[in-house]
């Protein structure tokens, strides 16, 4: 049989895609995950945070993907678990999946769409190149989060974390309740990684401090490790000869960066953003491969779960949209980015096909204070909001109107200072 | 109290390979090594290049040793199921002033009986390698040097001789040998051994052991060699192992695909008091970066998902150790590069000596073959689906980067050598070797560890003693 | 008049709030907030501020050790740790669902201990 829509992760891009793509008339879905649950990481996510603007109401992470599971069981949609996808090409029909699990051995479905949802991974010590021995006890802070929040075991007494991604810093807070001792967080940038408000919940609230500035130029000990050194960093990064400092530890963990994993994107000649690890994708959510779109932190990462939700309900529903008649492709016009916007998701829009509104998702690569968010089209300025805050570890986003864009040949989005 | 007729000291390429050229022959063989799986030292930690031969002084051991080595290969890769590739070097000159330094290395590998080199143009040699830089102005390309995987040579060695009747002890350090009238008394805190023979074969230490047996001592260098692994992306950035001729701009660093896909680029040189220490440094990492740059352009340094320093055992007269120190007693000492093309060599060398000492009749039941744990990946959709068919765990995925099956790491523990530690199955399989380097497969893998070694996640280690990854039960009380 | 300045953690916005206060530390007012929830975060900050503590509690019968649990509201910032101790010792039998009590009142504070995550009996 051909599917309509597949869908590559059961996380929470996969769940809110496959429960778009149903409601916008697909019948024959399927979700290919490759844990023994649906949820994906949010199952290891214990603290609460997650669904204000989708739900109202302050919910864990296992509470958030629970109510999108419940959507899915409700509607029927098949999905198979423990199941790998070791292969994705373009057939006739519109895409091939291939997949290994142990119930089934290796399967390969057919569908006329399929939506990428694959997530992201952490980046390792090794491409941060810190020098030092390569004992136990460095752990990304996500295997960290695991090993205590699924699995039951302290990883460390005694920890060091590099990096103040919102991992890291939940992961501080974490350890400290578990009777762990954090010395202190670094963070290579002069500004933080992660919210705000988990600097607030996660560090202050325990007195641990955050070094900005700061980096791990050396691990010491052999088998386990025994401390680290932590030295400041000038405006190149480069540690300042004479700043160095020595933690004892007995871990070391790393919150460095979160990379979207597109082996199969890039195996199907998906085209990649150097600036996210994503796909480049239109107004649709489509990638360069026609009926295939992406979703979630494969696509780029995300701060809040409520923005992946939102966003895979919009590619879920175009999958479907997609599977029912292929709309053909119209002249699609490039997004130009400047001042501070490091990209934009989308990163080409069709004027013709684009709903009403669209939003328009970006990053920023610095703090700004009361800047504003300029949109022009055609050197024409169509919008311009003000922004009280703009931080690199929060996602922006602007809504475009069709009207504005009817003919247009540019669009450009930037920030202006204050 | 164990009685052997033959021990070796070490379980690295060396002594591994010492042990499977000892077990084609009747007689009781042993291996002691000190860590707790093979291949922990040097033999971990190199350029995992099979050398020609044309780099050493015609009529040393190294050269003699390392064209014999390259020669074997192909049958050894073939009988123990190891990857090997013959994808040629070639040895760029960046300097005019250089070019007869080449010439000289060319007629040096002449001598030395290495087949398959050339002298090549410039132009000549950008064809084969278009990523060289503006500044090279030849090269000698060697075509019979490969690259190998270190670790799967040295398990497929070790296994070999298991498979022929060595037996293993590891975590099981010599601490002295006595002199004997049957032959040796080797301690070890656990329990002590006796052999008629022994081989040293213990890397950076062996001048150590030299010494305990020997008045004519033994004195060691150790150098590290710091190293970058890059990501797959980056694995054909070079089609060839590219070494920079020494010159101008010193001796230079290589860089070269891995027999994985990979790219690698180093080593660094400097020389060390501390024999243990594996540390990479920012110096270090950073000389890599720059030299390997003088030879090949554009490398995507961005694509570093891993660095590690190797060691290796220099002798100060420049050449391997291989004699009879005391009687009974073989060195293999001071192996350093091209220690790991050499290897098949001196165990053949130094087993023919020991047979020939003791009287010993080749069996009649040698088996040279030995299977390595499926690769999965490798193989054709309808022959992965066979063996998942036949074995279902080959289905279920652990390590998402190098796709690698529980299967195959359940393979990789109850092998005849079995892994016992994380490091142990990632060297066996490659889980957690790809581009998260662990994060989402080790707590699976130390899961798996756990249950098939009946063992508590508590004492599951990375390698070593001492290196246990989880510290105590967040909630008290047992896994339901 | 004393100004306390803050960042609201009530949604990840992070919005600066000023708390100006009297002498006696009674709030006047809160600026910089965006929403109600806002000033009454800044409100409660001052004076008796409180957190939502998320952890695991061993769980017996189950295919995982343990199963995530919350605090079902915010309790006070200094109980924290006390509720802690109280989660270290808890044990609860498989099957437990999201939003089951495990404790009816943890540290004293009238919030129960309610499970996050779904854990049915493993075979």
């Amino acid at each position: 049989m051909t599917y309509d829509v597949i869908i590559i992760g059961g996380g929470p891009a996969g769940l809110a895609a496959a429960v778009s793509a149903r409601e916008n008339g697909a019948q024959d879905i399927l979700i290919l995950e490759r844990e023994k649950e649906l949820g994906g990481i949010l199952n290891q996510c214990i603290h609460n945070g997650f669904g204000l603007h989708t739900f109202q109401e302050e919910l864990t992470g296992p509470e958030y993907a629970a109510r999108f599971i419940d959507q899915v069981r409700e509607r029927n949609i098949p999905y198979l678990l423990s199941t790998t996808v070791i292969g994705l090409t373009q057939s006739e029909e519109g895409v091939q999946v291939t997949a290994v699990s142990r119930e089934n051995g290796l399967m390969v479905y057919s569908a006329k769409a399929a939506v990428l949802a694959m997530g992201c991974r952490e980046r390792p010590r090794g491409a941060l190149n810190i020098p030092g021995t390569r004992p136990a006890g460095i752990f990304s802070a996500g295997t960290a989060q695991r090993l205590v929040n699924l699995e039951g075991y302290l990883p460390g007494r005694e920890v060091v974390i590099l990096g103040s991604g919102d991992i890291g810093l939940i992961m501080a807070r974490r350890m400290t309740l578990e009777g762990a001792k954090v010395k202190c967080v670094a963070e290579i940038q002069p500004f933080s990684g992660g919210l705000k408000r988990n600097i607030v919940q996660c560090l202050d609230d325990y007195g641990i401090p955050l070094k900005l500035s700061h980096t791990v130029v050396d691990i010491r000990g052999k088998e386990r490790v025994e401390g680290v050194t932590i030295a400041q960093v000038d405006e190149h990064f480069k540690p300042i000869p004479g700043t160095e400092e020595d933690y004892a530890c007995d871990t070391l963990l790393l919150s460095v960066g979160l990379i979207p994993e597109n082996e199969l994107s890039r195996e199907i000649g998906v085209e990649l953003s150097p600036v996210t690890n994503g796909p480049k994708v239109n107004e649709s959510l489509e990638t360069n491969i026609p009926g295939v779109f992406a979703c979630g932190n494969v696509l780029h990462v995300h701060d809040l779960v409520d923005y992946v939700s939102e966003e895979a309900a919009q590619a879920g529903k175009n999958a479907a949209k997609y599977s029912a008649n292929a709309p053909a492709r119209g002249e699609e016009i490039p997004v130009e980015t400047d001042g501070a916007v490091r990209y934009t998701v989308p990163s080409r829009i069709c004027p013709q096909r684009m709903e009403e509104d669209l939003v328009l998702r970006f990053r920023v690569g610095k703090n700004m204070r009361n800047a504003y968010v300029c949109v022009a089209v055609d050197g024409k300025q169509v919008l311009r909001r003000k922004r009280p805050v703009m931080a690199p570890g929060e996602m922006e986003q602007v809504k475009l109107k069709k009207e504005d864009l009817q003919g247009a040949k540019s669009i450009r989005v930037c920030t202006e200072e204050a | 109290m164990k009685q052997y007729d033959m021990i070796v000291v070490g379980a690295g390429v060396i002594g591994s390979a010492a042990a499977r050229e000892l077990s084609r022959y009747q007689g009781s063989l042993a291996v002691l090594e000190k860590n707790s799986d093979v291949c922990e030292g040097t033999s971990k930690a190199n350029s995992a290049i099979i050398h020609a031969g044309f780099d050493a002084e015609p009529g040393t051991w190294k050269a003699k040793m390392n064209v014999q080595g390259n020669q074997m290969l192909d049958q050894l890769s073939e009988e123990l199921d190891i990857p090997f590739r013959r994808c040629g070097a070639l040895v760029v000159c960046l300097n005019e002033e250089d070019m007869p330094k080449l010439e000289e290395l060319y007629q040096r590998g002449l001598k030395n009986g290495v087949e398959g080199l050339s002298l090549l143009s410039r132009e000549e040699a950008v064809k084969r390698e278009p990523n060289l830089t503006d500044q090279v102005c030849g090269a000698l390309l060697a075509e019979t040097s490969g690259i190998v995987c270190p670790f799967e040579m040295t398990l497929g060695l070790a296994e070999s001789a298991a498979i022929n009747g060595a037996k293993f002890y590891f975590e099981t350090p010599v601490t002295s040998l006595e002199k004997i009238e049957e032959g040796w008394l080797i301690h070890t805190p656990k329990e002590d051994f006796t052999a008629k023979t022994v081989v040293n074969a213990a890397g950076v230490h062996s001048d150590e052991l030299h010494n305990m047996v020997s008045e004519k001592k033994l004195k060691l260098a150790v150098r590290k060699g710091e190293y970058c692994l890059l990501d797959k992306a980056a694995g054909s950035h070079v089609r060839h192992t590219v070494f920079q001729l020494p010159g101008k701009y010193g001796k230079g660093v290589l860089v070269s695909p891995t027999v994985h896909g990979n790219l690698l680029l180093g080593p660094t040189a400097v020389d060390l008091e501390d024999r243990e220490n594996v540390q990479t440094t920012a110096g270090g990492l950073a000389e890599v970066l720059e030299k390997s740059a003088l030879g090949v352009k554009n490398i995507p340094t961005r694509q570093v998902i891993t660095s590690f320093t190797g060691l290796r055992a220099h002798e100060l007269g420049d050449d391997f150790v291989l004699e009879e120190a005391a009687e009974g007693f073989f060195d293999a000492a001071g192996i350093e590069s091209p220690g790991l093309s050499s290897a098949p060599a001196i165990g053949k060398y130094l087993a023919e000596k020991i047979a020939e000492k003791l009287g010993l009749e080749k069996k009649t039941d040698f088996n040279p073959i030995r299977k390595g744990t499926p690769r999965l990946r490798e193989m054709s959709r309808e022959k992965r689906k066979e063996m998942i068919s036949r074995n279902p765990s080959y289905g279920n995925i652990i390590c998402r980067c190098e796709e690698i099956s529980e299967g195959e790491i359940l393979d990789a523990i109850h092998g005849v050598l079995g892994a016992k530690t994380l490091d142990g199955v990632k060297r066996r399989t490659r889980a957690g070797m790809g581009r998260c380097q662990s994060g989402f497969c080790s707590p699976r893998v130390m899961d798996l560890l756990s249950k098939e070694l009946s063992l508590d996640l508590r004492e599951i280690r990375k390698n070593q003693k001492g290196s246990e990854i989880v510290l105590e039960r967040t909630r008290g009380g047992e896994k339901a | 008049m004393p100004t306390i300045e803050l960042t609201c953690i009530s949604c990840p916005l992070g919005c600066p709030l000023k708390v100006e206060t009297d002498q006696d530390g009674k709030v006047l007012g809160v600026t910089g907030n965006t929403c109600k929830r806002g000033e009454d975060y800044g409100r409660k900050e001052v004076s008796a501020p409180t957190r939502t503590v998320t952890s695991t509690v061993k769980i017996l019968g189950a295919a995982a050790p343990v199963i995530a649990v919350r605090t079902k509201t915010d309790i006070p910032k200094n109980k924290i740790f006390a509720c802690m101790d109280e989660i270290r010792k808890a044990c609860v039998k498989a099957p437990i669902h999201i939003g089951d009590v495990i404790l009816a009142d943890i540290a004293g504070t009238g919030v129960p201990l309610v499970a996050t995550a779904n854990a049915e009996k493993s075979a």
